[in-house]
């Protein structure tokens, strides 16, 4: 049970934006992407949601191949992508936006059950359901991203730059959330971050990617006291 | 005053009917991003396949509705096995923005050829169901039929089905997400391609409706629609493309200007004010009465 991810090679037009990544996330483990702007972090969880098509390599989860599957099916298989900033249809109601997973899921009777849970986590989207999506704040749309995937009951979860455009109080607190999820819910999580330090605090694992490539790969804790790492992404 | 209730009623009753072909290249706007041409070949020919039905078996009824269905598989064919392959081969540059449109215009002339082939070229003509001699009113009688009466009723029906359907059920919030962000709807996990086909099919069905609803006041020949279809864009256009409501507000707001405009100024008016109106509304509002103040990218 676990995400692996070997030779992976994705062009983005002429420019090859990863070359040949390997990594391994471990079933109930949160592994962070860490790097700079242009790295290939978002890229590459584009490629891991069926969005985007991989040159070569191959992805598999718990032992099955997902390259090439479309999105929504991986939406429909456990994994649920949550792309970068402000996931939401702002056309929609925050009721609305729930209510997707919905759709398609045939245990109507747990649907609900998980739209209270995710009221439960996040109460000011409950106070918020009849609102468009789009009057949100960035926070609050953040939630409704996130709560909207856990409705779908996801096995892996790929957050993308969670903590983009948000106040450091609101980004502490997401983290948070996420990182009690993973316990909480047996949940596998690729969170890709341009917050270094905030994101490896709470990971298990991490991967540092520079310019399409897997410069470090290792436990967070290390990491995040590894001299060089520190000196190129936590700036201290 | 009969004049004034009559211009009122005809307005009505010919803004419903651009309503329905203005829903139509709405439904497939919001959902694929293209201006629909070929909708004015699909609802003509759906309009044959009912004057067919009629031939055989003398019922209206039986006619409208088969009309109405094949409209709307007709809708649904053109999707997936025309315009998807399409989308799917052509995946940059600004060719993807015209293709689909020429693509269309191909489809119409050649549609319309089709019907030539099959059915000739002669203006044929569809009774219509109930009587279309004018009501009196005050002992005149004005220019407003039971028959015009029957379609105002007939598309406030469709209408109002349309609006439950989008906007009380699953299908509908589907419709709605698949249109709005197709990306994050497939992240959910909605399958974007075969509700994009249901939005073709909802589409041609309205145009199915449109057809036989307009005909039996006209003439049915090959390029009998192609009107309708400019009046239904130019309607879609003030409405704001994006926006049901929008395309049947703009449709009556068309109905009533060229039914004033004709009754109390000049026949001659008929097509001028249709884009009269349009050039005034794009003056004053640019996006459309209706439509999305942000850009939305395709």
């Amino acid at each position: 049970m676990s995400l692996v991810v070997s030779n992976l090679t994705i062009d983005h037009g002429a420019i090859r934006a990863i070359n040949n990544v390997s990594f391994t996330v471990p079933q109930g483990q949160l592994a962070a992407i860490i790097g700079a702007n242009g790295a290939g972090k978002t890229t590459l969880l584009r490629t891991l949601s069926g969005l985007k098509e991989a040159a070569s390599g191959s992805v598999s989860w718990n032992g099955d191949s997902i390259l090439g599957t479309r999105p929504e099916d991986l939406a429909r298989s456990g994994i649920m992508h949550v792309s970068d900033g402000k996931s939401v249809i702002a056309e929609l109601t925050v009721k609305e936006n729930l209510a997707l997973p919905g759709i398609w899921r045939k245990d109507k009777k747990d649907v609900a059950v998980a739209t209270s849970e995710v009221i439960e986590l996040f109460p000011i989207l409950g106070q918020r359901l009849s609102q468009s999506a789009g009057s949100l704040s960035g926070g609050e749309r953040q939630m409704l991203a996130i709560g909207r995937a856990l409705i779908a009951r996801p096995k892996l979860l790929l957050l993308d730059e969670p903590s983009l455009g948000l106040a450091p109080l609101i980004v502490e607190q997401i983290f948070q959330t996420i990182k009690s999820l993973v316990k909480k819910m047996n949940l596998t999580v690729v969170l890709v971050e341009q917050n270094a330090m905030g994101a490896l605090k709470i990971a298990d694992e991490g991967v540092v990617l520079n310019l399409g490539s897997v410069v470090a790969v290792d436990s967070a804790e290390k990491l995040l006291n590894d001299p060089a790492v520190r000196a190129a992404y936590l700036g201290f | 005053m009969t004049q004034f209730i009559t211009a009122v009623l005809t307005s009505l009753s010919s803004g419903a009917i651009y309503a329905l072909m203005a829903l139509a290249l709405v439904l497939v706007w919001r959902s694929t991003r293209v201006i629909n041409f070929a909708q004015a070949g699909q609802a003509v020919l759906t309009t044959y396949i009912g004057y067919t039905v009629i031939q055989r078996t003398g019922s209206y009824w039986l006619a409208l509705l088969v009309a109405v269905v094949s409209g709307a598989i007709i809708g649904a064919v053109i999707d997936r096995f025309f315009m998807r392959p399409i989308f799917k081969r052509i995946k940059s540059g600004p060719i993807v923005m015209i293709a689909p449109v020429v693509a269309t215009l191909g489809l119409l002339g050649i549609i319309q050829a089709v019907i030539g082939f099959i059915w000739g070229l002669t203006n044929q003509s569809i009774q219509a169901p109930v009587s279309t001699d004018g009501f009196k009113v005050m002992g005149t009688v004005i220019a407003f039929s039971r028959y015009n009466l029957l379609v105002l009723i007939f598309v406030a029906v469709a209408m109002l089905l349309l609006t439950i359907l989008f906007q009380k059920t699953d299908i509908g919030l589907a419709l709605r997400a698949s249109a709005y962000s197709p990306e994050i709807a497939k992240l959910s996990g909605i399958k974007v391609d075969s509700v994009r086909t249901l939005g073709w099919a909802i589409a041609g069905a309205s145009g199915g409706l449109a057809g036989m609803l307009y005909i039996p006041g006209y003439f049915l020949f090959p390029n009998a629609m192609d009107l309708l279809l400019v009046f239904g864009f130019v309607a879609a256009v003030i409405g704001g493309l994006e926006s049901l409501f929008g395309a049947v507000v703009g449709a009556m707001i068309l109905g009533f200007a060229i039914n004033f405009a004709t009754t109390y100024i000049s026949a001659k008016l008929f097509f001028p004010t249709a884009f009269i109106v349009l050039v005034a509304v794009l003056l004053l509002k640019p996006g459309g009465l209706f439509g999305s103040k942000k850009g939305r990218s395709a």
